[in-house]
């Protein structure tokens, strides 16, 4: 064997060593590389004694409601992963895109009635992009963007198509 | 290690893979492709930017905030192609003794950093009015940080030994450990749940941005690609030739004295 092929061989044995100890050590530590807690997770995986951490989902179509608590803007909503939902209440400016059927991540507390008292709510957006005159005519073929996302791009012409 | 050289290797070898090694060879090549290079790269990239800037159409719910993204996804895209090309530079220095490839490791670093740099710089801009905030710690976000880091480390490694072989040679080592950071970077919002949302354009699926809007980002990262290319070719060009006059100014030296 040439010399050349051993140093390739020591290089890839090393790089692979090194991927299959990573791949193990991110497997062993999963749950934290994840951002927030989904609501049906919430018993299971959230931190306890009032330490605050961040809850993520969908908001759920027809919770939020806006209140007023003195000055302040304050708005309640339900966060919903498909299987549990919890509330929350937030006083504060949301961001622009925050609406329902929206993903956001919300930094806060369980209050003692179980519910989330958020200090700090982020909007998330999907991979989706579009102009807005294809989202209208979207909503004319029955979308709704407060129950979820769009329907895949691929299909976004489907209408003309057939029509 | 260091005893084998390229004068050992067997003739038919020394064709194959060390044609484009001789830095002779490498500045007459590079001086032809380079001007081509340089002016499809600003082409294409003003094109495309101008397009997606101006003229493209706005997103329906991230109106015109969505133009960030023909200069952070191009950026994005190079980061992690950057540090593939260094990867492969260090791992043909480290197996093949490759002439040029340390020199190129060298070289590419700060480019890719560069072009880390914008895609943090830009994506931090465009969380703030979308997300609502300029930085979090998701897994996506953290490890474009880490690739950020890995090359500011490997553009103070190669630089701290006395005797630049030693420093070429911690700086491949280097640049091959962090290679574990790519399939990271590119899965990161699969594997976790993450702030940043998924890939818009993937190898198996149809994209899920309109065609209107793919277009320009696409030569906007042709563009850049080509950019990133010309940069490092004249960044090699200059390093060769910096080698060069100090072999001549050494040997005049000798030769006067």
């Amino acid at each position: 064997m040439k010399r050349k092929h051993q140093r390739m061989l020591l290089v890839g044995g090393c790089v692979l060593g090194l991927s299959v100890a990573t791949i193990l050590v991110f497997q062993a530590f999963r749950s934290t590389g994840e951002l927030f807690v989904i609501p049906s997770k919430i018993a299971a995986v959230a931190p306890k004694n009032g330490r605050a951490f961040r809850l993520g989902g969908m908001v759920e179509q027809g919770s939020l409601q806006r209140l007023q608590d003195g000055t302040h803007p304050t708005v309640s909503f339900r966060v919903s992963d498909g299987i549990a939902s919890e509330t929350v209440t937030y006083v504060g400016i949301l961001p622009d895109l925050f609406r329902e059927g929206q993903g956001v991540v919300a930094l806060g507390k369980l209050a003692s009635d179980g519910s989330f008292v958020a200090q700090e709510v982020l909007a998330k957006h999907d991979e989706n992009y579009m102009p807005p005159d294809m989202a209208d005519e979207l909503k004319k073929t029955g979308w709704n963007p407060n129950k979820g996302s769009p329907p895949a791009a691929a299909l976004w012409n489907a209408p003309k198509v057939s029509g | 290690m260091g005893a084998v050289n390229t004068t050992s290797l067997p003739a038919g070898n020394t064709r194959n893979l060390h044609r484009f090694a001789n830095p002779g060879q490498f500045l007459r090549l590079s001086g032809k492709i380079l001007p081509p290079i340089a002016a499809i790269s600003i082409i294409l990239a003003s094109v495309g930017l101008i397009w997606g800037l101006f003229f493209a159409p706005s997103d329906w719910q991230q109106h015109d905030a969505v133009r960030i993204m023909y200069v952070h996804v191009p950026a994005a895209w190079l980061a992690s192609f950057g540090y593939f090309s260094l990867a492969l530079a260090s791992a043909s220095s480290l197996i093949w003794r490759h002439p040029l490839a340390d020199l190129a490791a060298v070289e590419i670093a700060p480019v890719g950093a560069a072009f880390t740099a914008i895609c943090l710089v830009t994506g931090s801009l465009w969380g703030k009015p979308m997300w609502g905030a300029w930085w979090v710690w998701d897994a996506r976000m953290t490890s474009v940080l880490v690739l950020f880091f890995l090359y500011l480390g490997h553009i103070a490694l190669v630089r701290a030994f006395d005797d630049p072989q030693r420093g070429y040679r911690a700086g491949a080592i280097l640049a091959l450990v962090g290679v574990v950071n790519l399939p990271i970077i590119k899965f990161s919002v699969e594997w976790w749940n993450t702030l940043h949302q998924p890939a818009s354009i993937t190898l198996t699926g149809a994209p899920t941005m309109a065609p209107s809007m793919l277009w320009p980002l696409a030569l906007a990262a042709l563009g850049g690609s080509f950019g990133f290319s010309a940069l490092v070719l004249a960044r090699l060009r200059a390093a060769v030739m910096e080698r060069r006059i100090r072999a001549l100014t050494l040997a005049q030296i000798r030769t006067g004295a």
